[in-house]
């Protein structure tokens, strides 16, 4: 069977560069986590930023509930409730809270003052800052009010490039709640972590890229039990 | 020593040209600010759309005159044609020159240089269509105002009735441009940030200017925000355009040399930033007066008579205005590089 969102066989660069995706699936269903995990280098955000569109497939294609995407623009890949949460830059800084969460649903042309109060339900520490620039906020904040505005198109996938990079343990641990929250509303979670160990753990599915192919695919247990996995890319 | 009269003298010659040619500079700063902050370019052409806009008044004016209109009234007729030609210009340089640069990703001194090229174009254009003399877009007469005085009479609002009236030796009075200037400025300004803050399409300028990408991801769509900004650019450059020309009069040189004093504004205040454009206008305007105001008699009816200046005391002439913006623009770029207001760095 495929998965809700599914990326096949992917072979493909940036611009006309050479592949740095070789032949590499990856997939998610509704209401599960994936994580992408591996090291430097081995394509971790290429592969994701393959499935949102952001880079030419040479090979392979990418499928969203059994409809093939082929060279939709990221754009209409968010018309189609895909939602991607970037690493860096992934607020509006100059602009409040709410004022984030509103530009998010910019294409929405009904009521979006349920979904602004979901959002600050499932964060209460964006709601708390609701009126205050995103600028100013804490990483950790910051990164929830892009979750957030990601979330604001009603999403049937949600994309994280590295959702924890640069926050403290504690602040990560907090996140990771935050995301399983949001996979048991339905949401197909699909993301990149450095934070291997503990993204593994909160996982259903686990993929570890080397080199742009496949390496290892399993549940996040199984991979987190595997000895040569742990040996490689865990630290033992 | 007569304090009243210094301070009268102060408000006719310092204060009130001061907030006036501030809220011009405003006006213009705020398009400039506004360009850079979306399309991302320091614009060279602004002061020449200002000058076509005004050269555009003068034409509708004339027209509007011609058909028997009185000049007030066919100015304010005429705006409507105006601001539609103007920010029909705009869009139009928009589409056939800027837009080739935004598809090729071109960065922001390609876009400047070319602005410069835009600059020269309009300039031509504008002698070509008003001619290289002077014009004007009020007479004389018409720009002063009047006041009912006791006995049923429209008495003329001049420093000369004033000073009659109150039994003065200074007095000061505003001038219809002075008045329309200042009270356009405060409803422009206003309508700006509620337009920047409450509305979808400021919140898109807005999202935009702070982050491009995301902007897009969240489904803005970019051609669309610059073709906004151009038209809330435009509105604002027919404002500060017809009102200086109307304060000062239309040469269709006097614009080009209005360029340094309006990027000072804006990169004084902070470029980008639209409340550091406003502060900017003022900052420089009044930079300008105090330093080349002659202040011999206002001096000598503060100080005893024993100690009262027979000669000039000006700091610098008044021609070298233009140095006192350099210097302060100059001064602000080496202090405090983002501006008064945290702009952008150039």
């Amino acid at each position: 069977m495929s998965y809700f969102l599914e990326g096949s066989n992917m072979s493909g660069g940036y611009g006309l560069g050479e592949d740095i995706l070789h032949d590499c699936s990856i997939g998610v269903d509704k209401g599960e986590i994936a994580v992408i995990v591996g090291p430097n280098g081995a394509g971790k955000s290429t592969a994701m930023k393959a499935v949102f569109g952001m880079l030419n497939l040479r090979a392979g294609s990418v499928t969203l509930d059994n409809n093939e995407l082929g060279k939709l623009s990221p754009q209409d890949r968010v018309k189609r409730g895909m939602g991607f949460v970037p690493q860096t830059q992934n607020v509006f800084p100059g602009m409040t809270v709410r004022e984030n969460l509103e530009m998010g649903a910019f294409l929405r042309r009904d009521n979006i003052e349920p979904t602004i109060d979901q959002v600050y339900e499932l964060f209460p520490a964006v709601a708390d800052k609701r009126n205050q620039l995103a600028g100013e906020l804490s990483g950790g904040q910051r990164q929830q009010v892009a979750v957030g505005r990601a979330l604001m198109t009603q999403p049937t996938v949600l994309m994280l490039d590295e959702p924890t990079a640069g926050v403290s343990p504690i602040v990560m641990d907090e996140l990771f709640d935050r995301i399983i929250e949001v996979a048991k509303t339905g949401i197909a979670i699909l993301m990149v972590e450095q934070n291997a160990r503990q993204a593994l753990e909160i996982s259903d599915r686990g993929y570890v890229l080397v080199q742009g192919r496949n390496a290892y695919t399993d549940t996040g247990e199984n991979l987190l039990a595997d000895k040569e996995v742990r040996a490689a890319f865990l630290g033992g | 020593m007569e304090p009243l009269s210094a301070f009268l003298l102060f408000m006719q010659t310092i204060m009130i040209p001061g907030l006036v040619y501030g809220s011009q500079l405003a006006l213009g700063a705020l398009g400039i600010t506004l360009i850079y902050s979306i399309l991302r370019f320091a614009t060279f052409a602004h002061s020449e759309s200002m000058a076509f806009a005004a050269a555009s008044s003068v034409l509708t004016i004339q027209f509007f005159s011609f058909v028997g209109l009185p000049p007030l009234a066919a100015l304010l007729i005429g705006l409507p044609i105006v601001f539609s030609i103007t920010i029909g210009m705009l869009l139009g340089i928009n589409f056939f020159i800027f837009r080739y640069y935004q598809r090729s990703r071109s960065v922001a001194v390609i876009f400047t240089v070319v602005s410069v090229g835009v600059m020269f174009i309009t300039n031509s254009l504008v002698r070509f269509l008003v001619g290289p003399r002077e014009q004007t877009l009020i007479s004389r007469a018409d720009k002063a105002l009047y006041w009912p005085s006791g006995d049923g009479e429209w008495l003329k609002l001049s420093v000369r009735n004033i000073k009659k009236l109150f039994d003065l030796n200074e007095a000061f009075t505003l001038t219809l441009p002075q008045l329309a200037t200042l009270v356009v400025a405060i409803i422009a300004v206003i309508s700006l940030f509620y337009f920047l803050n409450n509305t979808r399409s400021g919140k898109a300028m807005r999202a935009f200017s702070d982050n491009e990408d995301l902007a897009q991801l969240s489904g803005i769509n970019p051609q669309r925000v610059i073709q906004i900004t151009w038209i809330v650019a435009g509105a604002l450059t027919v404002l500060a355009g017809v009102l200086y020309g109307m304060d000062k009069g239309f040469k269709p040189f006097t614009y080009i040399l209005l360029l340094l004093p309006l990027f000072a504004a804006a990169v004084v205040g902070g470029i980008g930033n639209p409340i550091g454009a406003i502060v900017g206008g003022f900052v420089i305007a009044f930079a300008e007066l105090v330093i080349t105001y002659n202040y011999k008699k206002m001096f000598n009816y503060l100080l005893p008579e024993a100690w009262e200046f027979s000669g000039n005391v000006q700091i610098m002439m008044t021609e070298n205005k233009f140095a006192v913006t350099f210097a302060v623009l100059v001064l602000v770029l080496i202090v405090r590089p983002t501006g008064i207001f945290k702009g952008k760095v150039l």
